[in-house]
């Protein structure tokens, strides 16, 4: 019997082991493993973002330019949902039975307890007439929240517009902290200037039960954080020109910059056609984007930075005469015959027996030796390799007028534009096989150059300044009393000195006095404008017309360009709409009122 | 010894002393196994409160409405039951032995007829006015009660095959009525009568045998198959080197090795043909709980969760996050471990083992002093069941033991329950406090 007696031992020893077992086990999972804790805590606490009032944007005069207007979403809670008369809500949403039926479906998919938007960006109206009866559908409310407003229809390429943030973005490290549904700039403004208008996010921690119910703050909200609103960003852009300039170049296609030479300041930022920016704030946005987008005029292309495949023209006349006054190959009285047999002048003038007169006459063959006398310095005996160390010499000063590279300007997507290179001929005709002869037509502007309408205006500013520009941009001011980004404080100096920049401004002010610039003249106003008009040949049609200004010809205010798709040349159509946007700004009136007509008749689009 | 005891309870029986004794009961009473019994309740009830606890809408303890005050209620009925249990004479629990056993047989085939299922089990008799009793609860005791009684009455080390066959119907025809009832956790807690059959002269062999099939069963699970047999073939080898005479059952080794691998690969037909699915997801979630966290490993994940970031010292009473916001399915009965474990850490759990310990080792040695056969007995039993449901509830909370849903004695929020493991210990007490009275004469 005695051994049976000692069989409790056997029994206590069991249950000791057992107690030490789950000591130790709990002693891991409770002390040594940490892991369990995170667990808790992402079970339990829920983050919930606080967003900010995104940034304002004002225009340089203090008009708003983008706005949060408030708007409604009906929400639903499937589970409060109580005796719903679906007829009489679809009623009430104006919305067809299915899609009620449909949308209550989704709703209940997503979560039955959580809320889920019904019925998103009603309109005040909506908002007013469906508030007033939800009384009777239990589960439904109203949700306010902020969305993108404009009071008035201009500048749509340049403020960009938000949307729901992409799940390419989502995925994108440089997103971190955006969450599904956030809305984020995506294009324009509102993209570049992201991270200043959306504003420092809060975070509120709360706690949730099983099924995502909040039960308060956690911690009585010790690291819960407040939302900061956005920046307020000030525009360069002058409303009322914006507008007017799109007013000039309503139906027509085109770009007109204008910029204020001194700051680099954009005054003005036309794309046409143009949209109004409401509408990418509605409901209808999506189908509006796609609209847009698949519109044969190419509606959404950017016209004033994307344009980069066209080649200035005439215009680019002015850039040659400054190298070669540079080089020293010319001086300002340097005359030529205007020699048709080198290449066509477009018409008979006068003799350019002068740099001046050759500018006002914009004279072709006189241009074709001033390039000859840049390119072909004799550096080498051999004919090929002069051409090819005058050409690189040429690119190399021309470029510093930002002419080929992407100026900088605060909007996403610039191109950089197309400037000839020896290497790029070495390519096409191979090495020492080419020659000023192959070359020459870039000495009017034609040929391998493609130069975008901004950095046309930003030639201008050059011109207006003597000799360097201030990276052209769109916002002068990140807060109300801020600065712009310091990429826009600083002068970036042509290779040219300021010197030689007398004879080609005289140059351009004959051609508005008396040359072919004579549409845009404001002389009876007083304001000397300096200009040149430019005919982009165009392959697939009829050439763009171009002309540059700027104004007045002493402490210039404005620089401007403007490019004109199909209007042959630029002194019919581009140099009249220079001439007016430069009247409105400097003057706030247009007294040439049948200029204005003759431009919004679009009757130049009709001579050949 | 046997015949003794007879004579002894002969004596008891006569009216007169019957009224003299049951004045004097009280200070016979094991009042450490009490003071256990109370602390264990009180905790439960305050962990009750703990669990179904809401910050957001702050219920009083005492409410009717929520678990706590339903338990504080079932535990003032536990009083008046503890009463009734002492005052009743501790002879009727042996000689009633049988009739209570034959009631509760009854009580769980009646229930398995008219009872309507609740959530896919049909164990619980409705008996109006919102109360339900569960009869599988009462069987436990009725069933110590029989063996216990059926035991004083043979000797089990004499082999007699008979006695061995009626001692097997008696543990376990309340189980298999029970598993009918779609009630397999509760069933399973009648294997604990094996640990009161190993004192009363069982043989070890099925103990070890028992032990060792649980142990290849769930290493299999964890194992892979091939490196198990390899393993068991060579400690089988490493003990026939070391003990040479095992060489001389050279055939027994073979075969036994034989049945070790067969049952090694019988385990996945077992598990996926024999097994109910929601069995084999409690196997499953055993073995890999991550596997699917939002499914079967829910309650295992959640549960390790709620324990593991109570941390060293937990977060403190009704600061539990996990168990507040019901995170932890089955708070307040089967995983009222986790309630513990979250908001009073490893030292809290800890010391809830100890109590536990305590009280088991008590209840040990109380059985041990018993001069009947029947009380010893009766006894283990007792121990062996509260073993049994601790081991198996603290198991399956820390991820050792597969979910089976049976609750944490005295702990658990349930009426039931509570009633059936307040009987099982006062019962025993009763009949251990006329002992030490009647030594005192």
């Amino acid at each position: 019997m005695k051994y049976l007696e000692n069989r409790k031992y056997v029994i206590k020893g069991i249950y000791l082991l057992v107690g030490i077992v789950f000591a130790l086990r709990l002693f891991y999972i409770q002390v040594i493993d940490r892991s369990y804790k995170q667990a808790a805590e992402t079970n339990a606490i829920k983050a919930i973002v606080q967003y900010p009032f995104r940034g304002l944007i004002y225009d340089r005069k203090g008009q708003l330019l983008v706005q949060n207007t408030p708007v409604y979403d009906l929400m639903v809670i499937p589970k409060d949902v109580k005796d719903l008369d679906t007829l009489r809500l679809s009623q009430l949403v104006k919305l067809p039975l299915e899609d009620v039926r449909e949308r209550l479906k989704k709703a209940r998919a997503f979560s039955y307890v959580q809320p889920s938007p019904f019925y998103q960006k009603l309109s005040t109206r909506e908002f007013a007439y469906i508030q007033d009866n939800l009384i009777d559908f239990p589960g439904f409310y109203i949700n306010a929240r902020t969305a993108r407003g404009y009071p008035h229809q201009s500048l749509a390429h340049a403020l960009g517009y938000i949307a729901e943030i992409s799940p390419k973005q989502l995925d994108d490290s440089t997103y971190r902290g955006y969450r599904p549904g956030d809305y984020i700039g995506k294009s324009g403004i509102e993209l570049e200037y992201e991270q200043y208008l959306m504003g420092q996010r809060g975070v509120k921690y709360k706690m949730v039960n099983v099924r995502g119910v909040e039960k308060g703050s956690f911690r009585d909200g010790t690291y819960d954080t407040l939302a900061v609103a956005g920046e307020n960003l000030i525009s360069t852009i002058d409303l009322d020109l914006q507008a007017y300039g799109e007013y000039l170049m309503n139906g027509a296609k085109g770009s007109v910059v204008a910029i204020e030479p001194a700051t680099g300041e954009v005054l003005a930022y036309v794309s046409s056609p143009f949209y109004d920016p409401n509408l990418f704030t509605g409901k209808e946005y999506g189908k509006n984007y796609m609209a847009l987008l698949n519109e044969p005029n190419k509606t959404m292309f950017n016209r004033p930075i994307m344009a980069s495949s066209n080649p200035p023209g005439s215009i680019f006349k002015l850039a040659q005469a400054l190298i070669a006054l540079q080089e020293g190959v010319i001086t300002p009285n340097t005359g030529y015959p205007c020699n048709q047999s080198l290449v066509k002048c477009s018409h008979a003038h006068q003799a350019p027996t002068n740099l001046e007169v050759a500018i006002k006459t914009s004279c072709n063959p006189y241009f074709y030796q001033v390039f000859r006398a840049t390119i072909n310095q004799g550096k080498s005996k051999n004919t090929f390799k002069d051409t090819a160390i005058g050409l690189a010499d040429w690119r190399e000063q021309i470029t510093t007028f930002g002419f080929g590279t992407k100026l900088g300007i605060d909007l996403p997507n610039e191109k950089s534009g197309i400037i000839a290179s020896p290497t790029m001929y070495n390519k096409i005709y191979g090495e020492n096989r080419w020659k000023f002869s192959t070359i020459y037509s870039l000495s009017i502007g034609q040929g391998e150059l493609g130069v975008t309408p901004l950095q046309m205006a930003n030639f201008m500013a050059i011109m207006a300044n003597r000799g360097y520009y201030v990276a052209p941009h769109v916002i002068r001011s990140i807060g109300e009393n801020g600065k712009p980004l310091p990429q826009y404080q600083k002068r970036h100096y042509t290779s040219i000195d300021a010197k030689h920049f007398k004879p080609v401004v005289d140059g351009m002010a004959a051609v508005v006095e008396s040359g072919t610039g004579r549409n845009a003249s404001l002389a009876k106003l007083g304001i000397a404008v300096c200009g040149k008009t430019g005919t982009a040949q165009n392959p697939q049609g009829k050439d763009h017309a171009v002309f540059v200004a700027f104004a007045p010809k002493d402490n210039p205010k404005i620089a401007i360009a403007v490019y004109v798709e199909n209007a042959g040349f630029g002194a019919q159509s581009a140099a009249p709409i220079a001439g007016l946007m430069i009247e409105k700004y400097l003057t706030d009136s247009v007294s040439r009122k049948p200029m204005e007509q003759w431009v919004l008749s679009r009757k130049y689009l009709e001579i050949d | 010894m046997g015949v003794e005891q007879k004579v002894l309870g002969n004596r008891l029986v006569s009216p007169t002393t019957v009224r003299r004794s049951s004045r004097l009961i009280t200070p016979h009473l094991d009042w450490v196994t009490v003071l256990l019994y109370f602390l264990l309740v009180a905790l439960g009830w305050m962990n009750i409160y703990a669990a179904v606890y809401s910050p957001d809408n702050v219920i009083n303890i005492f409410s009717m409405d929520i678990n706590s005050g339903k338990q504080l209620a079932w535990i003032g009925a536990s009083f008046l039951l503890i009463i009734v249990l002492l005052v009743v004479d501790h002879k009727v629990y042996e000689h009633l032995a049988y009739p209570i056993y034959g009631f509760i047989i009854l009580l769980l085939l009646v229930t398995l007829v008219v009872a309507k299922p609740i959530a896919g089990s049909r164990s619980w008799l409705d008996l109006g006015a919102g109360i339900r009793l569960q009869p599988a609860e009462l069987a436990k005791f009725a069933t110590a009660l029989a063996a216990s009684r059926f035991l004083s009455t043979i000797n089990l080390r004499q082999q007699n095959f008979k006695d061995q066959m009626i001692l097997a119907a008696i543990t376990l025809v309340p189980p298999l009525i029970i598993i009918l009832q779609n009630e397999t956790g509760s069933a399973l807690v009648f294997a604990a009568f094996v640990l009161a059959y190993f004192r009363e002269g069982m043989s070890p062999l099925i103990l070890i045998i028992g032990g060792s099939a649980a142990a290849v069963f769930i290493l299999t699970l964890l194992v892979p198959k091939l490196y198990l047999i390899a393993g068991i073939t060579i400690l089988m080898a490493l003990a026939t080197w070391l003990d040479y005479r095992l060489l001389r059952r050279f055939k027994v080794i073979i075969a036994l090795w034989g049945v070790v691998v067969a049952m090694i690969f019988s385990v996945d037909f077992f598990v996926n043909d024999v097994l109910q699915p929601h069995q084999q997801n409690r196997i499953k979630a055993l073995i890999n709980p991550e596997a699917d966290p939002l499914g079967f490993g829910w309650n295992v994940t959640q549960s390790k969760i709620a324990i593991g970031s109570g941390g060293l010292w937990g977060k403190g009473f009704l600061e539990g996050t996990q168990t507040k916001f019901d995170f932890v399915p089955e708070q307040s009965t089967d995983f009222i471990f986790c309630t513990i474990g979250e908001e009073h850490g490893w030292i809290g759990s800890t010391i809830l083992i100890g109590l536990f310990l305590l009280l088991l080792t008590r209840i040990v040695n109380i059985a041990e002093r018993q001069k009947s056969v029947f009380g010893r007995t009766y006894g283990y039993c007792v121990a062996s069941i509260i073993f049994f449901h601790f081991l198996v509830n603290v198991g399956m909370t820390i991820g050792l033991a597969p979910v089976v849903g049976i609750p944490l004695p005295f702990f658990s929020y349930g009426g039931s329950s509570l009633w059936s493991f307040t009987i099982l210990l006062f019962i025993l007490l009763a009949i251990d406090a006329n002992r030490a009275k009647e030594l005192a004469r």
